[in-house]
C-alpha cells in the first residue's frame, strides 16, 4: 500500500515534469515564447540547479558555503574549453584530458583518503598536501597520457555524423565538468570543513573570489589562450538548449530527493540539527560535509557547464562574489531546506527579475539590481521567515510517512498514509 | 585477565583544562550488566568523565578499557559504534526532525544498503528502510511514543523529550548506556516511573548503565554500585547504603563538619526511638 503510493507520486511527478519540459519546448519551436524569454528560462533552470546544490550544503547540511558560485565557475570553463577545442580545432583533446584528469583524480583522492584512514591522527593541512600533490601529479598524468589517446578518440568522433558527435561532446563536457567541480570541491573541502560555520563561509567566499581572479587570468597565467583571460571566452557553441538543461535539472531533483528521503539523507540532516549530538549517535559528521559540499558543488560544476553553452561567451565578471549571492538569495526566498521551493524561486528570480522587470522597468535597471534584491529579501524575512513555500514540497518530494501504529489493533492501521 | 566481567575500566584517568585540573586520577570499574551510578556536588567533573568517555574531549593521561581495549583517541562516531550511547543532560535531540527520524539517525550504522542503493531506489532499500522503520516504531512504542511518530521533537512534553533522547541512544543497540542527569527536572512520580523504566530498559535490552543523577531517590533506588566524585576526584565508591553513611560523601555535599552533626543527629534519633 506504502509502496504503491510512493510509486503513484513518483509517476505523476515524472508525468507533470516531462508535461511542463515538453510543452515549453513547443512554445519556444512555434515561437508563441521568442528566444528572450528561451534563454530566461534555461537561465532559471540553470540556476535552480545551483541553488539546489547550495540548499543541500546550506539548507539541509547547515554549512553556510559562498563557494558555490566558484564551483560554478570551474564547471563552466571546463566544459567550455571541451567543447570550444571540438568545435574550432575539431580536436578532442580537451574531452581526452578531462576525462583523463577525472580519472586520475578520483583514484588519487580515493588511494590517498584510504591511506590517510589508515594513519590514524594526521593532521588536516599534512593530509591536504598529501591530496594536493596526488591531483595535482594526477593532472600532470593525464596531459600525458592524452598525447596517446586524443587522435583515435578524435577520428572515433569523427566517424559519426557532425550533429551527434557534437552533442555527445557537449555531454560528456558537462557531466566531466561537474565531476571536476566535485573532485575539487573534495580536495578544498578536507581542511575548509573543519572550520566552524562563520570561518567556512568567509573560505568559501575566498576560494570564489580566487576561482574569479583565476578566470581573469585564465589565458596567461594558467596557458589557456582561448579563455582570453578578462576579455571573456568566445567561440562556445550554443548548444545547451532547453531540452538539455530540463534533462540535467530533473536528474538533479531525482538524485536529491533520493539521497535527503534515505538513512544517508537523515544523516546529513541530523547535522544540521545538532552536530555533537550527531557525532554521539555515530555520525561520521566530518563525512557527511564533505559528502554534501561535493555533492552540491557537483549540481554548481554541472550548472555551470550548461550555463556556458547558453550565451556561448564567458565573461569573468559573471563570476565576481557579488553575482554568488544570486543562489544564496534564492535558497532564502524559496526556504531553507525546500527543494519545491528552491525550484520554484530559481524560476521566479529569472522570470520576474531578470525578465519582467527588465522589460518593464527603464534601462540602467540592472544597476539597481543589488538594491532591489536586499529589500525583497527584507520583506520576506518579515513576513515569510521560512521561505516562499514554506514547509510545502511537491507530493514527489515530501517522504511518506509510515501509518501510526495504534495501541488497540495493527490491522486497522494497514492503509499507507502520505502527508 | 577477567575482562569478560568488565566492560568499562577507566585507569588514572585525568582531564585538565589549562590549569583547570577537572578530573584527577580517576579510577572506576563497571561491570557486566550493572547498574552503575556516578555522583557528586556540581561541577565536580561526571560530566567531564562522559565525555571522555564518548570521545568527546581527549583525555591528558590515563587509559579508559572498553570490552579491554582502550578507546582514547576514536573519534565519538566510532565510540558510538563500538556501543556506547548516551543521553545529554540538557536534551539534545534533533530539534527540527520528526520523532520517527530522530530514532532511524541513529539507526543509520545499521541501514544495510550502500549510496548507490538509495539513490536508484533498489529493492534492497525498500526492504531494509521498511526494516528500519518498523525497528524504529517498536523502539517507540517500548517507551509509549509510538502515538507521536510524525511530530516534530521540540513539540513534544518535557518528560517525552526525555524518553525520546533515551530511546533515541538505545536504537543504536548499545553495549553501555551513559545517562547523564535523566531525572533533572522530573516530579517525585515521573521520577519513579523512570526507575521503573531504567530498571526494564537494563533487562528487555541486556545493557549495561552508567547514570549520573542528582536525585538521592533515585540514585540510591536505581543503582547497584555507586562512585562519588567530588573536585574531579573519586572520594568514595559503595554500595547505595555504604555511600549514605560515608562522612566524606557527607562532608562532600553538605560542607565540611556536616558529618559529625549528621553522626550526631542521627544518634539523637536513635536515642529518641530508644527511648
Amino acid at each position: 500500500m506504502m509502496k504503491f503510493k510512493a510509486n503513484r507520486s513518483s509517476y505523476y511527478f515524472l508525468g507533470t515534469a516531462l508535461l511542463i519540459i515538453i510543452g515549453l519546448q513547443v512554445l519556444f519551436s512555434t515561437g508563441i515564447l521568442n528566444s528572450f524569454w528561451n534563454t530566461i528560462i534555461r537561465q532559471g533552470a540553470v540556476i535552480a540547479m545551483v541553488a539546489l546544490g547550495l540548499n543541500l550544503i546550506y539548507g539541509f547540511n547547515g554549512q553556510f558555503s559562498l563557494g558555490q558560485w566558484g564551483f560554478y565557475a570551474i564547471g563552466a570553463y571546463a566544459a567550455a574549453d571541451v567543447t570550444f577545442r571540438w568545435t574550432q580545432n575539431t580536436s578532442a583533446d580537451g574531452l581526452v584530458v578531462l576525462l583523463l584528469a577525472d580519472a586520475f583524480m578520483a583514484l588519487a583522492l580515493w588511494g590517498i583518503a584510504r591511506l590517510v584512514k589508515r594513519v590514524r591522527g594526521m593532521d588536516t593541512l599534512s593530509a591536504f598536501a598529501i591530496y594536493l600533490v596526488g591531483v595535482i601529479a594526477s593532472v600532470f598524468l593525464a596531459v600525458f597520457v592524452s598525447k596517446i589517446l586524443t587522435s583515435p578518440v578524435t577520428s572515433l568522433l569523427n566517424a559519426l555524423p557532425e550533429t551527434w558527435s557534437l552533442q555527445i561532446v557537449f555531454f560528456f563536457a558537462v557531466v566531466l565538468a561537474g565531476i571536476l567541480a566535485a573532485e575539487i570541491s573534495y580536495l578544498f573541502g578536507l581542511p575548509v570543513l573543519t572550520l566552524g560555520s562563520d570561518y567556512f563561509g568567509i573560505a568559501t567566499l575566498g576560494f570564489t573570489i580566487i576561482m574569479k581572479v583565476l578566470a581573469d587570468n585564465s589565458d596567461r597565467l594558467l596557458g589557456f589562450e582561448e579563455m582570453k583571460g578578462a576579455r571573456g571566452m568566445i567561440g562556445i557553441p550554443k548548444i545547451a538548449t532547453w531540452l538539455w538543461i530540463a534533462f540535467f535539472l530533473l536528474i538533479t531533483i531525482i538524485i536529491i530527493r533520493n539521497i535527503l528521503h534515505s538513512s544517508y539523507g537523515r544523516a546529513i540532516i541530523s547535522v544540521r540539527e545538532d552536530e555533537l549530538a550527531a557525532k554521539a549517535m555515530g555520525i561520521d559528521v566530518a563525512k557527511q560535509k564533505i559528502l554534501t559540499f561535493v555533492l552540491g558543488s557537483l549540481f554548481a560544476g554541472l550548472a555551470g557547464g550548461l550555463y556556458a553553452h547558453i550565451n556561448g561567451f564567458l565573461h569573468p565578471s559573471k563570476f565576481d562574489f557579488i553575482q554568488s549571492f544570486d543562489p544564496l538569495i534564492i535558497v532564502v526566498f524559496g526556504g531553507l531546506g525546500s527543494i519545491s521551493g528552491t525550484v520554484v524561486a530559481s524560476f521566479a528570480w529569472a522570470l520576474v527579475l531578470e525578465g519582467v522587470l527588465r522589460l518593464v522597468l527603464p534601462p540602467g535597471f540592472e544597476s539597481w539590481r543589488y538594491v532591489v534584491y536586499p529589500l525583497i529579501l527584507l520583506i520576506m524575512m518579515l513576513l515569510r521567515p521560512s521561505g516562499l513555500l514554506g514547509g510545502f514540497e511537491f507530493p514527489f518530494i515530501k517522504t511518506v510517512l509510515p501509518p501510526l501504529k495504534k495501541k488497540e489493533n495493527n490491522e486497522n492501521s494497514a492503509g499507507g498514509e502520505v502527508l | 585477565m577477567n575482562t569478560g566481567s568488565e566492560l568499562l575500566k577507566i585507569e588514572n584517568l585525568s582531564k585538565n583544562f589549562g590549569g583547570l585540573r577537572a578530573v584527577r586520577d580517576m579510577e572506576m570499574v563497571i561491570p557486566q550488566g550493572s547498574l552503575y551510578g556516578l555522583i557528586g556536588p556540581n561541577g565536580a567533573g561526571k560530566t567531564t568523565i562522559f565525555n571522555l568517555i564518548t570521545g568527546i574531549y581527549g583525555l591528558t593521561s590515563g587509559q579508559i578499557l572498553f570490552n579491554g581495549n582502550p578507546i582514547n583517541g576514536y573519534e565519538p562516531f566510532e565510540i558510538n559504534q563500538m556501543g556506547i550511547a548516551r543521553t545529554f543532560q540538557n536534551i539534545r535531540l534533533f530539534p527540527n526532525l520528526t520523532v520517527l527520524d530522530n530514532v532511524r539517525i541513529a539507526y543509520h550504522g545499521h541501514a544495510g544498503y550502500s549510496f548507490s542503493d538509495a539513490l536508484f531506489r533498489s529493492r534492497k532499500f525498500e526492504a531494509k528502510e521498511k526494516e528500519m522503520t518498523d525497528q524504529a516504531i517498536e523502539f517507540l512504542s517500548v517507551f509509549n511514543l509510538q502515538d507521536r511518530i510524525h511530530e516534530v521533537a521540540k513539540n513534544l512534553p518535557y518528560g517525552e523529550q526525555r524518553r525520546l533522547e533515551i530511546a533515541r541512544a538505545l536504537a543504536a543497540y548499545p553495549k553501555l548506556l551513559l545517562l547523564d542527569e535523566p531525572a533533572a527536572g522530573m516530579n517525585p512520580n515521573e521520577s519513579v516511573a523512570l526507575m521503573d523504566l531504567i530498571h526494564f530498559i537494563r533487562e528487555r535490552f541486556n545493557l549495561t548503565i552508567l547514570l549520573i543523577e542528582h536525585q538521592m531517590q533515585v540514585v540510591m533506588g536505581v543503582c547497584e554500585m555507586i562512585t562519588v566524585m567530588d573536585f574531579g576526584e573519586k572520594i568514595a565508591f559503595g554500595t547505595p547504603a555504604e555511600i549514605q553513611s560515608n562522612p566524606r560523601v557527607i562532608e562532600a555535599y553538605l560542607g565540611p563538619g556536616a558529618s559529625a552533626l549528621a553522626e550526631k543527629f542521627k544518634r539523637r534519633k536513635t536515642e529518641n526511638v530508644t527511648n
